[in-house]
């Protein structure tokens, strides 16, 4: 230990060691617990976004998360402000997003008291964070962030939570360590994976009838998409892909078949329930992608390459489990090719699916079609753009007809299915990559869940485009009780809404409504052209349901609306 | 099937409740549960006993568990030739006439009493968790007043573990 400088404070350390973190951003909103950080924030070079919810805050951090990869910040402070941030917080954990998240706490003399604000944010965060830490000693503080961060960023990427007393804020420390080392015996995560397996899982294909890659998640966080795409050319083998796999393999190759699941393809469905060796990459074959295990690749031998060893043979068993990043292992496949397996046959079936049963939908000159507007938005949208949904049918819909081709270009709420996602996702998305386009897809029950951060977008001038798609209804409730509660909807219908267009205006957004599917096209080139936030309202057809569909309990084959 | 699974762990606060809550979370059943310092400064060592359905199961918990980051090793030592041990204190109700009888069981049991009352026993008992119950099977037509059981701690015999245990470590 060394004298750095004469007597720092916790919350001056804690801006250090944001600094030397290198962290470009945080969202955050002060309260009682954090004011002394933030007396500091406000003389520092932070750049700190003021969010209207804590909700929001956290969701911004998340598609900040999402599309660089880098650890998303946010500061709250305690109680109230604490647990406003747990769904985040659970989302993040679920869907893998690195995250670090100062929460204020009560004074350390006062801590179990039931003092003001004062919440057990370690015992709520426990099951819904990678690690958490309280600080109890000023010093600790640079040592406790460079771990959060590197817990948060490495392995299997996830939220981290430190909790700070108030006190431990304001006071200060002489000395603070100059060079900090991280030693984690209980966190050691497995990158290199096991050669003698690799060489197993090559094997396997080569003697292949049936091959196919299913890719997940893990390949973006793994930015493997180059190495996946040389290892599938290579064989030339079908690919299917999950909800947030989308991007890591280009959704309009020729070898793609599309999303698998609930609401996938017939094509990509029908391939995981027919094929005779499924290799998986970075994917966590939940119950949306693999509707009934009983009808899941029963015919298959399954190769499972994922960083985290819990999520091999968790519900599905793997022949073949490799336990290590996706990139790396896709580099030493791609260095010891095999010969290529005899599936012509295979691949023969698999176009004729493709090309035979496409997603599809009844245009209509009367209704807007939500699909429609979308394949519209897909064309008039850059490559690169990066597309943000809420959750419901919209997303859905999102992800079938305006499905990416570039990694990292995908946000949406997978494994928790968080409505109100969308907005604040979409404005960390923007202040990620100013210079990208920004397409939220949004629906009117999620809109109006987090509607309060539109006033971050005109704050900031974001210039994001937001689709909201309105049917007067939580859609997907709908569908469900259109299809299995004998059309009894109950409290899906929203009766009451508010004038969207007045809302984009109070905020000072540009607004657009449109409701003619004869003049979209247009309406919607012009509104896209548009330089700055717009809110573009598509009334769309209340009665369309998503389709293909897996209903819950049925086959992956067992599809309706093919 | 019963599980013996050994763990060391960061001695920190908090760090029993966050393994035993992985354990609720994914529903798993704790048989009995004991904590304490290792040989190493800072580091605890914990035995716990599950019943599972399947040996995946053991795998399932001991990886969920491994992923703790306070959570150093995490190992299932059931198949391993181990030795186990828990203590027990038995307060039985006993009487001037029965008293020697229930002495006579102490003996082949290695029991001791450590205290004795007008009308009670207490009892300590050292072994194997089916030794402990084979006693207090002996002892309840006198009337248990009290049982308080310690948990099982294991160790492995020798300096070598058999290869079966860490499957893990094949891929």
């Amino acid at each position: 230990m060394k004298l750095k400088e004469k007597q720092r404070t916790g919350a001056q350390l804690l801006i250090d060691a944001l600094k030397e973190e290198q962290v470009e951003i945080v969202f955050g909103y002060p309260g009682g617990a954090v004011l002394p950080l933030y007396d500091c924030i406000y003389d520092s070079d932070l750049r700190h976004i003021l969010t209207r919810h804590e909700q929001g805050a956290i969701h911004a951090a998340e598609g900040y998360a999402r599309v660089t990869g880098k650890a998303g910040v946010v500061i709250v402070t305690s109680g109230p402000g604490a647990t406003n941030i747990l769904t985040g917080l659970a989302d993040a954990m679920i869907d893998s997003l690195p995250l670090v998240v100062f929460t204020g706490q009560v004074n350390t003399n006062v801590i179990g008291s039931d003092a003001f604000q004062e919440g057990d944010l370690i015992g709520l965060t426990m099951p819904i964070t990678k690690h958490n830490y309280q600080i109890r000693n000023v010093a600790d503080i640079p040592q406790v962030i460079k771990e959060a961060f590197h817990i948060a960023t490495t392995g299997r990427p996830g939220p981290v939570v430190i909790d700070l007393p108030k006190d431990m804020m304001t006071n200060g420390v002489n000395e603070v360590p100059e060079k900090i080392e991280i030693h984690l015996p209980g966190y050691q995560p497995t990158l290199e994976p096991n050669k003698h397996q690799l060489e197993k899982l090559v094997k396997a294909l080569e003697q292949s009838e049936r091959p196919l890659v299913a890719v997940g998640a893990g390949v973006l966080h793994a930015k493997a998409s180059a190495a996946l795409l040389k290892f599938v050319e290579y064989y030339q083998l079908p690919v299917v892909y999950t909800l947030h796999g989308m991007g890591a393999f280009p959704a309009d190759h020729p070898l793609s078949l599309g999303m698998g699941g609930m609401h996938g393809t017939y094509a990509a469905n029908m391939a995981l329930y027919d094929c005779d060796y499924l290799m998986v990459f970075g994917a966590r074959l939940d119950d949306r992608f693999t509707a009934n295990l009983d009808h899941f690749a029963k015919k298959s031998k399954i190769a499972h390459i994922d960083i985290d060893p819990v999520e091999i043979s968790k519900n599905v068993y793997a022949d073949i489990p490799v336990v290590g990043d996706v990139g790396r292992a896709l580099n030493y496949l791609n260095e010891i090719v095999g010969k290529h397996p005899e599936c012509k046959e295979w691949m023969d079936l698999n176009m004729k699916r493709k090309k035979d049963h496409p997603l599809k939908y009844e245009p209509s000159d009367i209704v807007l079609k939500p699909q429609y507007v979308l394949e519209i938005l897909n064309r008039l949208a850059a490559k690169d753009a990066i597309v943000v949904t809420d959750v419901g049918q919209h997303q859905m819909w999102a992800a079938q007809f305006f499905a990416r081709n570039c990694p990292d270009t995908f946000v949406t709420s997978g494994g928790f299915g968080t409505m109100g996602f969308g907005i604040p996702a979409a404005i960390g998305a923007q202040f990620a990559y100013p210079d990208k386009e920004v397409y939220l897809i949004v629906g009117d029950g999620g809109f109006q869940m987090t509607l309060q951060e539109l006033a971050i977008i005109i704050e900031h001038k974001l210039p994001i485009r937001i689709v909201l798609l309105n049917n007067y209804a939580l859609g997907m409730v709908r569908q469900w009780q259109e299809l299995i509660y004998k059309e009894r909807y109950s409290h899906s219908l929203i009766p009451g809404q508010p004038d969207f267009m007045k809302i984009a205006e109070a905020y000072g957004i540009k607004g657009v409504r449109i409701s003619d599917p004869k003049q979209i096209e247009s309406q919607l080139k012009e509104a896209v052209a548009y330089e700055g936030p717009i809110l573009i309202e598509c009334i769309i057809a209340p009665k369309e349901l998503v389709y293909p569909m897996v209903q819950a309990g049925k086959g992956i084959h067992e599809m309706e609306g093919v | 099937m019963k599980r013996i699974i050994v763990a060391t762990l960061n001695n920190t606060a908090g760090v029993l409740n966050r393994v035993t809550g992985v354990m609720a979370r994914r529903r798993f059943n704790i048989e009995s549960i004991s904590v304490g310092h290792s040989e190493k400064e800072g580091i605890s060592r914990l035995t716990f006993i599950v019943n599972v359905e399947n040996e995946n199961q053991t795998e399932q918990l001991t990886k969920h568990l491994n992923k703790q980051v306070d959570v150093i090793k995490v190992l299932d030592i059931t198949e391993d030739d181990v030795v186990e041990r828990e203590l027990a204190l038995i307060k039985v109700s006993c009487n001037s006439t029965n008293r020697m009888e229930i002495f006579g069981f102490l003996d082949p049991f290695r029991a001791q009493v450590v205290d004795v009352g007008k009308d009670t026993l207490i009892i300590q008992i050292v072994g194997a968790q089916n030794k402990v119950d084979a006693l207090i099977d002996l002892l309840k037509p006198f009337g248990i007043r009290e049982i308080s059981r310690t948990g099982v701690i294991a160790s492995v015999r020798g300096t070598k573990r058999q290869e079966k245990t860490n499957k893990l470590l094949a891929y």
